[in-house]
């Protein structure tokens, strides 16, 4: 089979902080594919929000020219993933559609939990794998041991490897020497009919939906009619081309081997969903790429606007979120507690905090959210399923044969020295111990089976700090299993609060119920009478506390004759009582709901 | 038009109190005798401005028994000639640290015949901590020259919550305001306003709690009660008939004229105030426009300070209406959990309802 020799299609991978970014930035500066004044810290992350917290959100692929020392120019492909295990689904499309993968490991840190999930989702892959030892400034550095513990515990050649400093710049040309070399150039199947696989696609307000693809087979050009092969939906193609660092660059047309975009008036990204088979109506192919899937929320929670006025304007914001981000789904619902909202669904908890920052952020809403919950598979006596993300539709105990929970399987990799501590979380969490393999001396991998709901709260925060932050974690969907689930109603002064309920496993219930009991007790200012805080299951109270009546609020004395000012405090007292939420007759402040659904301890 | 009330404000205190925000400083004799004069002055103008008359007097500060009396015997005076009817309840009040038996004879002549004290505690530890010079032996000298002189409508000022006092404090306290046969005590809870030193050293003051303050004011309400001292503010506590004229009128929602440095006044239903700035008084009294007063979210706002609450008939007369149902409704809760009183002729708030007045109110107005 011919190639298209002068084409690399790879992308980077990396356990988190290793420095993906920051080495995606100096290869774009390497290649001049940015001017220099253009260079803003981690270019390949667009969203201030990925700037910030330092992760790759969205796929993001670009064009490098380059002139290897062989003399010869070459257009390397990068196509950068998300670092988040909420997406590894995009990571495993983004690999689908590269021929190798720079793998970079920190030269202080080694290898880490994500940096084997990522390679052996490479290598499922069959792609080349190109190792790149970064972080050689840091004082720490220690590329010989990290070299050997790459070939030990991988099992790929390492010790001729690069070794840069992707933050100095040295040694950086390498790793584009090294892709030329060890990534295999593509086939040419440009005869075949059109299969072009999406690994992300980005909504512009302009052109629709900009679809980017990796062709596989064939060629598209504008005029063409593209079929998406999962959903049958077509589109006339209006432009082909490919990405550049900071535009895109209109090209004729986009043959196999070749990564670029098409544009083809395309309203919603759910028209091209991340995994399909990009095709044509005239000369269609045959079958699918594989490895497509439906990617199906995992954590649901509400979301109300703390004012109900601005209900519309979440409505607004989460449509046009939606048309960016196909994994995110909401449908309205109303609670009792706190109004008009939407029910709405993640791939993971980060998905969820993002999709909350981002309306807080980018729409200015002021938002209240419900405790993330996950889908429970509830077997009524009449022997039909119910799947429940929300705890108001739980249904009658007495109604429940058994119930089913989501669990992942999970693998924790850190120092011998912290199993211990690893395994007590564990435990804590209801895992079920599966192994324990020893990487190298330095270095286990705890391999357990989780409910998703024990981990989808604070189970990275406690593992990081048990561990001094040596633990990486890394899961993966494994099916559902029996389990013992109660539902959880908090009620205040005798009222149920909906949006306060929540399903848990029955061995937690006591403990949780009390502690969300204290925390209301605390975080509910005290009112001009008692409240009782009760948690119950059904109509059994498993804990209780009582907020104690206010006493005391009163402006004792009248200023000489200065009324206004007594009006001014009157009026800021009225203000305050606008930002409480009235539970039945109990006001609770904003603040306190929040508190009290972070259920961090 | 009715009888209004006037208001001197003299902002002069020997040394500032830890607790107190109040618009007070230090000043030398100098300019204290400028401020006066300037303020003889402003009432003699304003009596130009405004027909009408005054039948209470007010001189608060600050310290106005730092003023000599000849001072203090000017501007009741100036205020007699320009605004007082003869029956005016003329109020000075005092710091009863150093005055002298001389000092009440000589005010007295002059027409002043009410005294407001500071004694705040009979406990001399718990007045050191407030910054009191005073012992309480001076405070009873000073009670003593006051009835000698002929004074003998005197309000004591008791104040609640004082770090780290207790019930057994405050019953001391009480008891020594009852002993002294004073026909008039004011009771206010300590608050600790920001920008005071106390607001910086609050976490170390020992303050009694809010619950134990709350403890406080209602065992002051009733022992007071229980001598014969009945409360008819949230505050402020008399023998029948020995109310404070001049502040009934705030309450009550009435108009007042108040000169001086921060004085605050209510004419022709408007709101406004001399600024904070002693300076500039004595340069050129500034007024400031504080905004349209009298409405009946004021008047009931003012009115439920007071024991006898908002009541229909006044209602009627001042504005037209009945009490609203707005108001009435929502009072009802409050009613329940024994925080407001109300029947067909008036709104009151009980004592546990004084207490929490500022929810209250923030509820039901």
């Amino acid at each position: 089979m011919a190639k298209k020799d002068n084409i690399r299609n790879f992308s980077i991978i990396a356990h988190i902080d290793h420095g993906k970014s920051t080495l995606a930035d100096r290869l774009l500066e390497l290649t001049n594919s940015v001017a220099k004044r253009d260079m803003e810290e981690q270019l390949l992350d667009n969203m201030e929000l990925e700037r910030e917290r330092g992760i790759t959100i969205k796929a993001h692929a670009v064009k490098l020219d380059y002139k290897a020392k062989d003399g010869r120019d070459y257009v390397l492909n990068l196509i950068d993933t998300p670092g988040h295990v909420d997406f590894n689904y995009e990571v495993s499309r983004s690999l689908a559609a590269c021929e190798g993968a720079v793998l970079i490991v920190d030269a202080s840190q080694g290898v880490e939990a994500q940096t084997l999930a990522n390679t052996y989702l490479a290598l499922d892959h069959n792609l080349e794998i190109v190792p790149v030892i970064n972080k050689i400034d840091l004082p720490a550095a220690d590329p010989d041991r990290v070299a050997h513990e790459v070939e030990d515990v991988i099992g790929i050649p390492c010790l001729e490897s690069p070794r840069v400093s992707a933050k100095t710049g040295e040694n950086v040309e390498d790793v584009l020497e090294e892709i030329v070399k060890l990534v295999p150039a593509p086939e040419d199947h440009d005869s075949e009919p059109l299969r072009a696989l999406i690994f992300d696609s980005v909504y512009d307000s302009y052109r629709g939906v900009i679809v980017y693809v990796r062709v596989m087979d064939g060629k598209i050009k504008p005029g063409d009619t593209m079929r998406m092969m999962a959903t049958g939906a077509e589109f006339t193609v209006v432009e082909t081309g490919y990405m550049r660092a900071t535009s895109l660059e209109p090209a004729n047309s986009l043959s196999s081997g070749e990564v670029g975009y098409i544009t083809a008036s395309i309203k919603t990204v759910s028209d091209a969903r991340v995994g399909d088979t990009v095709t044509t109506a005239q000369n269609p192919a045959a079958e699918a790429l594989p490895g497509y899937r439906k990617v199906n929320p995992m954590v649901f929670c509400g979301i109300y606007p703390a004012d109900g006025a601005d209900y519309e304007n979440l409505r607004d914001a989460l449509e046009k979120l939606q048309l960016n981000d196909a994994a995110l789904s909401f449908e309205p619902e109303t609670s009792g507690a706190l109004g008009f909202g939407f029910r709405c669904g993640f791939l993971g908890l980060l998905h969820l905090e993002i999709i909350e920052e981002r309306l807080e952020r980018e729409y200015n809403l002021d938002l209240v959210t419900t405790v993330p919950s996950v889908v429970y598979k509830i077997h009524l006596t009449d022997k039909s399923v119910v799947e429940i993300d929300n705890p108001s539709n739980y249904p009658d105990p007495a109604a429940i044969d058994f119930s089913e929970e989501p669990v992942v399987e999970a693998h924790i990799y850190a120092p011998p020295e912290y199993v211990g501590a690893i395994m007590d979380l564990c435990q804590d969490r209801r895992g079920a111990y599966e192994g324990m393999t020893y990487l190298d001396a330095d270095r286990v991998d705890l391999k357990y089976v989780l409910p998703l709901n024990e981990i989808i709260y604070d189970f990275f925060d406690v593992l990081k700090s048990r561990t001094r932050g040596y633990a990486s974690f890394d899961y993966e969907m494994k099916g559902y299993q029996k389990s013992q689930l109660v539902k959880l109603d908090v009620l205040l002064n005798g009222d149920v609060i909906d949006a306060l309920s929540f399903i848990i496993h029955s061995d937690k219930a006591y403990t949780r119920a009390r502690k969300i009991a204290e925390k209301l007790k605390d975080n509910i200012p005290r009112q001009m009478f008692e409240i009782p805080v009760q948690i119950a299951v059904g109509s059994k109270v498993i804990a209780r506390e009582t907020v104690k009546a206010m006493r005391k609020d009163v402006l004792a004395k009248c200023y000489g004759g200065d009324i206004t000012r007594k009006k001014k405090l009157l009026e800021k007292q009225k203000e305050g009582k606008k930002r409480m939420r009235k539970f039945g007759t109990v006001e609770v402040p904003q603040e306190a709901f929040m508190a009290v659904l972070k259920l961090d301890e | 038009m009715e009888n209004i009330g006037l208001y001197l404000h003299i902002p002069f205190c020997s040394s500032k109190c830890p607790y107190c925000d109040f618009y007070s400083f230090r000043s030398d004799r100098e300019f204290i005798s400028r401020y006066v004069d300037k303020m003889n002055a402003e009432i003699i103008k304003k009596s130009g401005e405004i027909n009408c008359k005054a039948d209470t007097l007010y001189i608060g500060g600050g310290t106005p028994s730092l003023l000599g009396f000849s001072q203090i015997a000017q501007l009741v005076s100036t205020a007699k000639s320009r605004f007082l009817t003869r029956d005016s309840e003329i109020t000075l009040e005092c710091n009863p640290y150093g005055v002298t038996e001389e000092f009440f004879n000589k005010i007295s002549e002059c027409g002043v015949n009410r005294i407001s004290l500071g004694l705040q505690s009979a406990n001399d530890e718990e007045r050191r901590k407030l910054g009191r010079r005073a012992g309480c032996e001076d405070v009873k000298r000073a009670i003593y020259y006051a009835q000698k002189s002929g004074i003998e409508n005197i309000s004591l000022d008791v104040m609640l919550g004082i770090p780290e006092s207790t019930l057994d404090s405050l019953e001391k306290t009480l008891e020594f305001c009852v002993s002294r046969g004073v026909p008039h005590i004011s009771c206010y809870m300590l608050k600790i306003e920001e920008n005071t030193p106390f607001f910086k050293m609050r976490e170390r003051l020992n303050l009694p709690d809010d619950d134990a303050v709350a403890d406080m004011y209602l065992f002051a309400c009733e022992y007071l009660e229980s001598h014969g001292i009945k409360q008819y503010e949230i505050s402020n506590f008399s023998v029948e008939g020995r109310e404070s004229r001049h502040n009934l009128k705030y309450w009550r929602c009435e108009e007042y004229l108040g000169i001086g440095a921060s004085a605050h006044s209510f004419l022709n239903g408007k709101r406004f105030y001399c600024k904070n700035d002693a300076e500039g008084f004595v340069k050129e009294p500034r007024y400031v426009f504080d905004g349209d007063g009298g409405s009946f979210e004021e008047f009931a706002m003012l009115k439920l300070r007071l024991t006898e609450g908002v009541l229909e008939s006044e209602v009627k007369e001042r504005f037209g209406f009945k009490i609203p149902e707005k108001l009435r409704l929502g009072a009802e809760k409050f009613i329940d959990l024994g925080l407001v009183c109300a029947d067909e002729n008036s709104l009151r708030l009980t004592r546990k309802g004084f207490l929490l007045s500022n929810s209250i109110l923030a509820e039901i107005l």
